[in-house]
Parts: structure tokens; C-alpha cells; sequence
């Protein structure tokens, strides 16, 4: 069925905006430069010589541009946001009050201290909450995302291993561990081994105390780990690499599966990252942008980045400088910075909204909601598809596609019906620990009648496919504006800039 | 004829005198789906059995390819830069990674030859 204009009712076919260019159009009426000939340009070399090449468009054109490109958008206020290892829960609409309160919104980072006071306290009682919650003694506000929290940790063991005159060399991750892990500690100089797993899908602590020894600088656990699994090992992990030396680095992403119930600190974890865009209900994916603070223990305190805030003798203090950090606390060693001013202030903000009017009872309820929620989808769908590891799993469920052998429908053909059906798809291929993976993860967000509905389209999709009724999965997604997306082409031969002429060429992939 | 030899992690190895031709196998092409990317050590890196040798990204994901002895690179597959779908076409022809010159000839004794890689293979699905 197609129209005249390639419209479908109102879902608009929407051009790139370069293609919406008409030379001239502006949305602000400036004098023309070339009517003013008594101003001398001070530009010198730098002045242009080309035109910028931006493309001219009226407000309106471009307020409706954006407008539609969000529409075209799946977000968490749409519906069920199901990605593993992920946490897309809702964001309250309380905490996005707070962030426009003018005092917190219209603030600059480089104001004079004394007018930001209230700004500073916010970031300490964010930085309290964080710690309590952890049970750490030490955080750095400053990392912008999560594997930036990773490489802000392991800078901080760097540092710490170089002072006492041992940097080390090796790095161990589990298998299963997110792609970030290796990638922040090879980026931080780092040797990377993998650490084999168990058939119980957690660390083979066996394996690990036999990989260990002088050289090993750390290890990054992920804990519960990406399978959904609490490893529950985790104490005598880290007691073997404390007892080599070494230092343990949890990835923090799987943190609202428990917090209110157990403190990595207990653990014996040195330094974890916190997504606030997960765990604590600050905007996520496109929506951005996210924070990735890293709480430290006694063993790394001293090694914090800068900036940080302080009790300073008349009211709160911004340490910027090694020097100032030094006549605070004598044995401050920061490395340096990770980010050009104080954090994502707007994002702590959220957080500690968040934090605040759930309450440390309203938090533990939510992280034991968000794994009631995972185990009633295991317990729904276990009979259909094939769960990887038995339960009870913590706040997120993993299955493989042994449920699809000899059905010629893949994980990938799985997702795109689903989109069919109105379910943004969970996780897929990952972790790589298990073939073909679905990794579900429902958050504390969704009631029982969302989660009942996904069980009944996943129930369908798992018996069709079961049924040899292959065409409606190699056929799908069939309702959307784009079909399926060549993604090994888009791989291949990426075209990540529009250039005049090329446009079509864009659409292509279909 | 030369000689095939594969490794568990799916790597395989043909040998003429002391260099050896390595890639990936065919199963392990069609684990991964579609190539996308393949990154080689230039000639002249030299690496014990297990270390990373290389690394293959495809749609799905991306993977450490192993040296399946000791030794050092001779050449690596420049046509797999533009062309890493030769690795899914003839994992096991067109598509080799790199020739490498084996330190000890006789490592190879320990690798399976072609019938006993396909019974491990047919083990694993």
C-alpha cells in the first residue's frame, strides 16, 4: 500500500535536514555584513573564506523536524523498556521539577563559591547518600558516564599501586563481564585475561585463585553479574586478590538489583561506579546525558580525581587544585581530573530527588521489586524458553535460544517480531556466555498487568516460532517506518556524514 | 597435501615447512554471523600459544583470535580490511588471518586434525 507522499496517516516520512535546505531561509533577522563597511574584521587568517555549509530553515521547519525525529523515537515513557543489564526505569517527574528550580537550573560552574553554597551541599548529600548506600568511605562526583566510572577506578588503583612503588601489570574480567571492563582496562594500560566461569554462570573462583599472583593489579567483577546471578562468592574473591595485593573493581551497573540490602563495601570491593541513569531514575540512552560517580574505599580514598567538594572552614569548598588538596587532607594524592568542571550537576540533582523522596525504605523496596519482577517472568516463561542458569535470579532473567533449535528463527528475528507485537526488545547476544542470549530486565517500574501482557506476546512468538510458522519472524519487523535494517552492510560500508548527492544512499540499508 | 590442524577455540593451521597459514574455521564463521571487521598484528609480532592474535568483529560481536602455537607473523591478510566477508564466504580459504613461523614445529602434535575437530564440533551444538 503506498501514498503520494510516502506518509503513512500521520507518521511523516522525514527528511535529513540538509534536505530541507532552502539556501537563504533564517530564523533570525541579522543586518547583512555586507551593508556594514566602516567595521574592520579582526579575524585575520581566521576569518571564512566558504560557506559553512549549514542548511537554512525557518523555527518552525526545524521545531518540527526534531519533533518528529523524537516521535520516531522508543522511549521509556512510551511503554516497557525490557533491556538487560540496562535498568531503563521510569523517571520520576518530581526529579525533573527539582532540575528546573532556577536556583539549581540558572547556576554556572565557574560563579564565585560563595553564591553556589546550596549547589555544593546538594553535591555533599548526594555524595553521602552514595557512600551510605555502598558503605564506602570516599566517592568521586566527577565521571560522566559508566565506563568512564570505570576508568576513573582504575586510574584511582593505578595511583595507588604506582605510590607504594608496584604498578603491576595484569587486569582479570570475567567472560561474562560487559565489553567496557577489558576496554577500560587495556585504555589504562592494563594486560587483560578473562576469567573462565562456572556451569552456574558465576566466577570460577577456583580458576580465578589460580590466575592470580604478584603481577596482578586487579580484578572487575560485575556483581549481580550480567547473567542475573549474585556471586555469591564474592567475599572469598576478594579476600584472594586483597591477599596477593591486589585491589577489586565492581562494575556498578547491576546495582539496583540491591541496594538497601547489600553494601559492596561489605564485600570488600575498592571502587564501584554508580549509573545514576540506572540505579537512581536520571534520564537514559538518547536522553541523556548520564553520570557515573565512583565510590572508593579506605585503600583509594587518598587517590580521588579532582575536583572535589569539601567542609571547608566557611561553608562548603571546591578542591580543585593537587596543591589545595593537599593542605586539606596531607595525604590527598589526586591524579588529576576526569572531566572539565564538577560532574553532571543536573543529573545529581535527579538522583538525590530521587533518592530523597523514596526514602532508604523506598529504595530497598524498589530493588526488591525490581527482582520480584525478573523472577515472575522467569517463572512465567521458563516452561517455553530455555533459561540459561536456574533461579531465583536477581533483578534481571537470562535465556538462550536452545528454545529455537530447528526452528530456523534466530534470537535477531525473535526481537524484530516483538517490535511487530509492540515490545521494544530485550537485550540480545548478550552476555556471550551463552548462545543466541535474551536478557530481560523488567525494573521495579512495571506493574503486573505490563508484565503479564509481555509474557503473553513472548508465550505467542516462543509457540509460533515452535509451530514452523517462520515468515511473519524473516519478514518482520513489518509495521514499522523502516523495515529490517541491513546491519552488516551498515557495518561494512558505514556512511556517518551526509555529503551533497550521497542522501539516497542513505536510505539504501533498507 | 599440506597439513590442517584445529584448536578448541576454533582456530585452524596449515602448514608448509615452518609457516603456517591460521584462520578461523567454518563452524566458528557461522557462530559469529556476518564479518564486519578484522584486525591483525602486523609481520614481525611474535606471540606464545594463547595470546591475542588478532580480532574479528562481526554483527554480533567481537572475539580474540588466538596464535594456536608459538611463533612469529610473516604476513598478515591486508584484502581483509576491504573485504572482511571473505571470512565468511572461505573461512577456511580466502579468509585466513595470517601466516605465522612456527617456533617448534612438533606444538602442532598436540592440535586435533580435521575428523577429530568435527567430532568436537559436533559435540558442541
Amino acid at each position: 500500500m503506498s501514498t503520494v507522499t510516502g506518509n503513512r496517516g500521520l507518521q511523516l516520512e522525514e527528511k535529513l535536514i540538509f534536505e530541507l535546505n532552502s539556501p537563504g531561509m533564517t530564523a533570525v533577522d541579522l543586518p547583512n555584513p555586507h551593508e556594514i563597511t566602516n567595521v574592520e574584521s579582526r579575524l585575520g587568517n581566521a576569518a571564512r573564506k566558504n560557506p559553512i555549509g549549514l542548511p537554512g530553515l525557518s523555527e518552525p521547519q526545524v521545531v518540527r523536524h526534531y519533533l518528529r525525529l523524537s516521535q520516531k523515537n522508543f522511549a521509556i515513557d512510551g511503554g516497557l523498556y525490557p533491556l538487560g543489564s540496562c535498568t531503563m526505569k521510569h523517571n520520576p517527574r518530581l526529579n525533573e521539577k527539582m532540575a528546573r528550580l532556577p536556583g539549581l537550573a540558572d547556576i554556572h560552574p565557574l560563579q564565585p563559591k560563595s553564591t553556589v553554597q546550596g549547589a555544593f551541599e546538594l553535591m555533599d548529600m548526594t555524595a553521602h547518600w552514595l557512600k551510605t548506600l555502598t558503605g564506602m568511605p570516599a566517592i568521586a562526583m566527577s565521571p560522566a558516564a559508566g565506563a568512564h566510572g570505570e576508568l576513573c577506578g582504575l586510574m584511582s588503583i593505578r595511583a595507588a599501586l604506582e605510590a607504594r612503588g608496584d604498578a603491576r601489570s595484569r587486569v582479570l574480567v570475567p567472560e561474562s563481564a560487559h565489553g567496557t571492563n577489558p576496554a577500560s582496562a587495556h585504555m589504562c594500560g592494563y594486560q587483560v585475561e578473562t576469567i573462565p566461569a562456572t556451569d552456574q554462570g558465576r566466577v570460577d573462583l577456583a580458576a580465578l585463585k589460580g590466575m592470580l599472583g604478584d603481577d596482578v593489579a586487579a580484578i572487575m567483577v560485575t556483581n549481580p553479574n550480567t547473567c542475573g546471578l549474585f556471586e555469591d562468592e564474592i567475599i572469598e574473591m576478594t579476600k584472594a586478590v586483597h591477599d596477593i595485593g591486589g585491589l577489586v573493581y565492581c562494575d556498578g551497573a547491576n546495582f539496583n538489583a540491591i541496594v538497601g540490602r547489600v553494601r559492596p563495601g561489605d564485600l570488600g570491593i575498592d571502587a564501584m561506579h554508580l549509573n545514576l541513569h540506572k540505579t537512581f531514575s536520571t534520564p537514559h540512552g538518547g536522553g541523556g546525558p548520564g553520570a557515573g560517580p565512583v565510590v572508593l574505599s579506605e585503600a583509594l580514598a587518598a587517590f580521588a580525581p579532582l575536583p572535589y567538594v569539601v567542609h571547608g572552614k566557611d561553608g562548603f569548598d571546591l578542591i580543585e587544585q593537587a596543591d589545595d588538596a593537599a593542605e586539606f587532607s596531607s595525604d590527598a594524592k589526586p591524579y588529576g581530573r576526569m572531566k572539565g568542571f564538577h560532574g553532571q550537576f543536573g543529573v545529581f540533582v535527579r538522583a538525590l530527588s530521587y533518592m530523597l523522596s523514596m526514602g532508604s525504605d523506598g529504595l530497598r523496596q524498589a530493588s526488591s521489586d525490581a527482582v520480584l519482577n525478573a523472577n515472575y517472568l522467569m517463572a512465567k516463561l521458563s516452561d517455553l524458553l530455555t533459561v540459561s542458569y536456574d533461579g531465583p535470579c536477581m533483578h534481571e532473567v537470562l535465556f538462550d535460544d536452545r528454545f529455537l533449535k530447528d526452528t530456523d528463527v534466530t534470537t535477531l528475528d525473535f526481537a524484530k517480531a516483538m517490535i511487530d507485537e509492540g515490545f521494544h526488545p530485550m537485550t540480545m547476544y548478550f552476555p556471550l556466555v551463552v548462545h543466541g542470549a535474551l536478557l530481560m530486565e523488567p525494573t521495579e517500574t512495571e506493574g503486573k498487568e505490563t508484565l503479564d501482557e509481555f509474557v503473553d506476546v513472548i508465550r505467542a512468538l516462543a509457540e509460533k516460532a515452535q509451530s514452523g510458522n517462520t515468515q511473519d519472524f524473516k519478514a518482520a519487523p513489518r509495521y514499522t517506518p523502516r523495515r529490517r535494517l541491513d546491519e552488516t552492510k551498515a557495518a561494512r560500508n558505514p556512511v556517518l556524514v551526509w555529503s551533497p548527492g550521497r542522501a539516497p544512499e542513505l536510505q539504501a540499508a533498507e | 597435501m599440506a597439513t590442517v590442524k584445529f584448536t578448541e577455540e576454533h582456530e585452524w593451521i596449515s602448514m608448509d615447512g615452518d609457516v603456517g597459514t591460521v584462520g578461523i574455521s567454518d563452524y566458528a564463521q557461522g557462530q559469529l554471523g556476518d564479518v564486519v571487521y578484522v584486525e591483525v598484528r602486523e609481520a614481525g609480532a611474535s606471540f606464545n600459544k594463547g595470546e591475542e592474535a588478532a580480532v574479528v568483529e562481526s554483527v554480533k560481536a567481537a572475539s580474540e583470535v588466538y596464535a594456536p602455537v608459538d611463533g612469529e607473523i610473516v604476513e598478515a591478510n591486508k584484502a581483509l580490511e576491504d573485504n572482511p566477508a571473505a571470512v565468511n564466504t572461505d573461512a577456511e580459504g580466502d579468509g585466513w588471518f595470517y601466516k605465522i613461523k612456527v617456533t617448534n614445529v612438533s606444538d602442532l602434535d598436540g592440535l586435533m586434525d580435521e575428523a577429530a575437530y568435527k567430532a568436537y564440533v559436533a559435540e558442541l551444538d
